[in-house]
């Protein structure tokens, strides 16, 4: 074998292993919601490209307010859903979108576009 | 608890309440949507403009003239190419921008979408294309080597009009909740310190008197206050006849007022009104899952980086063992793979459908909970129908007078309904009602004594009158002159006969019944025509309930179930191993309803039925049920065509982009006719999904 093929799947392989790594192996750290006077546990989500943070850590039996705010005109994040409490809410571009729902038990529940394309977790404690 | 917190979510707030701001809601998805859809086709258009210069010039030399003056590896053609890689440049800014920003922001929080493969793609043929031109001396020919600008170029055009025709697909999709936000008018004409007024419908309070004139609209709900009319609902409850309404009536706002004029009260406004609801729970369905979809979910994590690792591997299986040029071939197979790859066609296959199938229900007067009723209600096996109320109409009437040869009917049922006047008896209302309807002028009794577990004993227009049971007339000594066997007849029939006997002497039987609904029979044969088992479950007796069973074809009747009960008849049929359905009225039936695989609340659109249901009927009729099951196999028929078709789509075209036919055929695909396919694959499930509003009810 020539060297320049050597090169070539030497640098395929660790380009796959890098991938698998990047994307699969990594785990996010959450960010945990803020308690605000009102009681309830807000936080900020920014979408664009993705949501921003994707992991957010709440406690279990507190009023959740998370905020979205869509930066972008791709109709893909049009819409967030969140399966598991029954929400969804359409994203208007550039407003402020605040969507509630209550954690009761404890667990990771996925929040995503209407096509799964763009993801993040709840992690409730 | 979380059903309370829907009711009061977060869309009031963020400007998704439709009565407050449905037209700017609507109004504001299509503008955006318009906005994005001219600016792709911007994009579009410029990116094709390049893309036409581009394609000629990579390829001068298989054009008469061009090829004369370019020829292959001239100087000359450099200078070509270079400024086609600057042209290209300027696509990549202008028209392929948001999928590098996309992908960029997508590697940010460690995810990967279609922005990410179509980037990976057009900037790898970039990145070449620009080493071949500044860096020959690095490639083994060490000559001009061909340059794929047009790659770049054309398939970002392609895939921009692709996305713009998406979007236009897309919105068709959502018609059905735009049609319902439109129902909403915009101004109520109402009375305040004495003055009518039109005032922005927003702005009506509850407890204002609104005036609706003939042919006007109706702002919000209400009762009449005044005046009484024919008021079509259709756009409401899918009744397609007017319905009548009087004074204490109710009224529900977006209806149309047919014939009269009449003032209201406004009971619930803004966000309570019965359309609002009922577009709040159709947006909420429509943003659901189907549980189909979890494993798509699964599937489309892994997804697109899977095709980027593909699209390596294919790049070095090429290189290491392809044809020469083997450099070139690598790469067109490995841009090829991860342009094909449409992770897009599997992401929408359920939610497209989801979209038009629960939006199709509402316009029906169906209104479907999410995408896990819509699912469960497809697989049904066995109906159980609630009796009272729902194969019938749920109140009695009078329906058989039988005289005996010394008196006439009218004389009876003239004496009998003036008695009845003074009973609270439920069934009396039906004696006093029937009487009236046969133009009847009603005295009032001169006495009055109701005998419990017998009947009445009164006096009215100078006689007395005995109305009741066999009991009452055996005791009052009273011939029966051989009616007994009408009178079993009559309760074989399911009705309940009375005797009436006026001066001492029988004068007759009257009988009333709880009557079946006109078109109960019909969907239950039908119903039965779709391979579906219908049980009847009723607390009456078993005589009425096999009577009604009888006249609407049902063989198999649960008689004399105790309300509480009707939830563990329910998980008795379950344990039969049945999908089962129970369709009865919101309220009572609530427990048995939950129980049930599918719960269809029946003839009411009220924020409870509503919540302890999974299908709500808002039209009191059994078609409900049929359409509602029709709907949510047509949908899931679909979900299951669009999965199929996403699936089978990158099962077979990633291979062919992979090159596994060259060897065979010498085939191999062409970047272009993968962005051409990519884009085709999401447009074939938006416009599969668009089909669905093509069904009608049989």
């Amino acid at each position: 074998m020539s060297w320049d093929r050597i090169v070539v799947d030497v640098f395929g392989l660790g380009l796959i292993g890098f991938i698998v790594w990047f994307f699969w192996l990594v785990k996010t750290k959450g960010v945990k919601a803020a308690l605000t006077s009102g009681g309830y546990q807000e936080q900020m989500v920014l979408v664009k490209g993705g949501y921003t943070p994707d992991v957010i850590i709440v406690e279990r039996g507190k009023p959740v307010r998370l905020n979205f705010v869509r930066q972008e005109s791709a109709s893909c994040s049009e819409m967030v859903l969140l399966p598991a409490f029954n929400k969804s809410a359409r994203l208007p571009e550039g407003e402020t979108v605040p969507v509630e729902f209550m954690p009761k038990e404890p667990g990771e529940y996925e929040f995503a576009c209407q096509m799964g394309m763009l993801r993040g977790k709840i992690i409730v404690e | 608890m979380h059903k309370t917190l829907s009711v009061s979510s977060a869309g009031y707030e963020a400007g998704l309440s439709p009565a407050l701001s449905g037209y700017e809601a609507a109004d504001d998805e299509a503008e955006e949507h318009e906005r994005e859809y001219r600016s792709l086709m911007r994009k579009w258009w410029f990116g094709a403009g390049v893309g036409t210069f581009t394609m000629v010039m990579s390829y001068p030399w298989l054009f008469p003239v061009l090829g004369d003056w370019f020829p292959r590896e001239s100087h000359s053609l450099w200078y070509v190419w270079a400024g086609m890689g600057i042209a290209a440049l300027s696509v990549i800014g202008y028209s392929g921008r948001h999928f590098f920003t996309g992908a960029w922001q997508a590697l940010k929080h460690r995810s990967a979408n279609m922005h990410t493969l179509i980037a990976l793609g057009t900037g790898v043929a970039w990145i070449y294309s620009t080493i071949a031109l500044l860096l020959p001396q690095i490639f083994p020919s060490g000559l001009l080597t061909d340059v794929y600008y047009d790659v770049t170029v054309v398939v970002i055009a392609l895939v921009d009009l692709g996305l713009a025709m998406e979007l236009k697909a897309k919105g068709r999709t959502s018609e059905a909740i735009k049609k319902l936000i439109g129902l909403q008018p915009r101004t109520a004409r109402v009375i305040r310190d004495g003055r009518e007024m039109d005032i922005p419908v927003e702005e009506v309070m509850v407890g204002d008197v609104v005036i609706v004139r003939p042919g006007g609209k109706i702002p919000v709900d209400g009762e009449i206050v005044e005046g009484s009319s024919a008021i079509d609902e259709s756009m409401v409850t899918g009744e397609s006849l007017p319905v009548e309404k009087k004074i204490g009536d109710e009224v529900i706002g977006a209806t149309i007022n047919k014939t009269g004029a009449f003032k209201f009260r406004a009971t619930k406004v803004g966000k309570d009104t019965a359309l609002a609801n009922i577009i709040r729970m159709v947006q909420d369905a429509q943003g659901s899952k189907v549980p189909v979809q979890r494993i798509v979910d699964v599937v489309s994590g892994y997804f697109t980086p899977s095709v980027a690792i593909l699209a390596i591997l294919g790049f070095m299986v090429w290189y290491t063992f392809g044809p020469e040029p083997r450099l070139a071939f690598a790469l067109i197979v490995a841009v090829t793979t991860l342009i094909i790859a449409c992770p897009c066609a599997l992401g929408m296959a359920t939610p497209m459908s989801l979209t038009t199938g629960v939006g199709l229900g509402a316009l029906n007067g169906i209104l479907i909970r999410g995408g896990e009723a819509l699912q469960t209600a497809q697989g049904l096996e066995t109906i159980i129908l609630d009796k009272t109320g729902t194969i019938t109409h749920g109140r009695p009437v009078l329906t058989d007078a039988v005289v005996t040869r010394e008196f006439d009917e009218s004389t009876m049922l003239r004496l009998a309904g003036g008695v009845e006047k003074s009973s609270e008896h439920p069934l009396a209302a039906a004696i006093v009602e029937g009487a009236i309807k046969r133009g009847l002028t009603l005295a009032d009794a001169e006495s009055f004594n109701a005998i419990p577990g017998h009947g009445i004993d009164s006096r009215i227009e100078g006689r007395s009158l005995l109305l009741g049971n066999v009991k009452l007339m055996r005791e009052r000594k009273i011939p029966l002159e051989g009616l007994e066997a009408t009178a079993a007849k009559l309760a074989d029939d399911g009705k309940t006969p009375m005797y009436v006997a006026i001066d001492g002497r029988l004068a007759g039987i009257v009988a009333v019944a709880d009557t079946v609904k006109e078109d109960s029979k019909q969907a239950i044969q039908t119903l039965k025509a779709m391979k579906l088992e219908v049980v009847m479950i009723t607390g009456d007796n078993e005589r009425t309930g096999k009577a009604i069973g009888r006249q609407v074809g049902i063989d198999r009747v649960l008689a004399e179930v105790l309300p509480q009960d009707k939830a563990f008849n329910v998980q008795k049929l379950q344990l039969e191993g049945k999908k089962v359905a129970m369709v009865g009225d919101g309220i009572n039936d609530a427990p048995a309803l939950a129980q049930a695989d599918v719960g269809f609340a029946i003839g009411t659109g009220t924020d409870v039925a509503i919540a302890a249901s999974d299908i709500t009927l808002i039209k009191g009729s059994l078609r409900g049920v049929v359409m509602a099951i029709q709907i949510s196999r047509a949908t899931m028929r679909n979900v299951y065509q669009n999965l199929f078709g996403a699936f089978v789509y990158n099962v077979l075209g990633l291979p062919v982009a992979l090159g596994v036919l060259y060897p065979f055929f010498g085939l191999l695909l062409s970047p272009l006719l993968a962005a051409i396919a990519m884009s085709f694959s999401s447009v074939t499930v938006i416009a599969n999904a668009n089909r669905l509003k093509r069904w009608r009810a049989i």
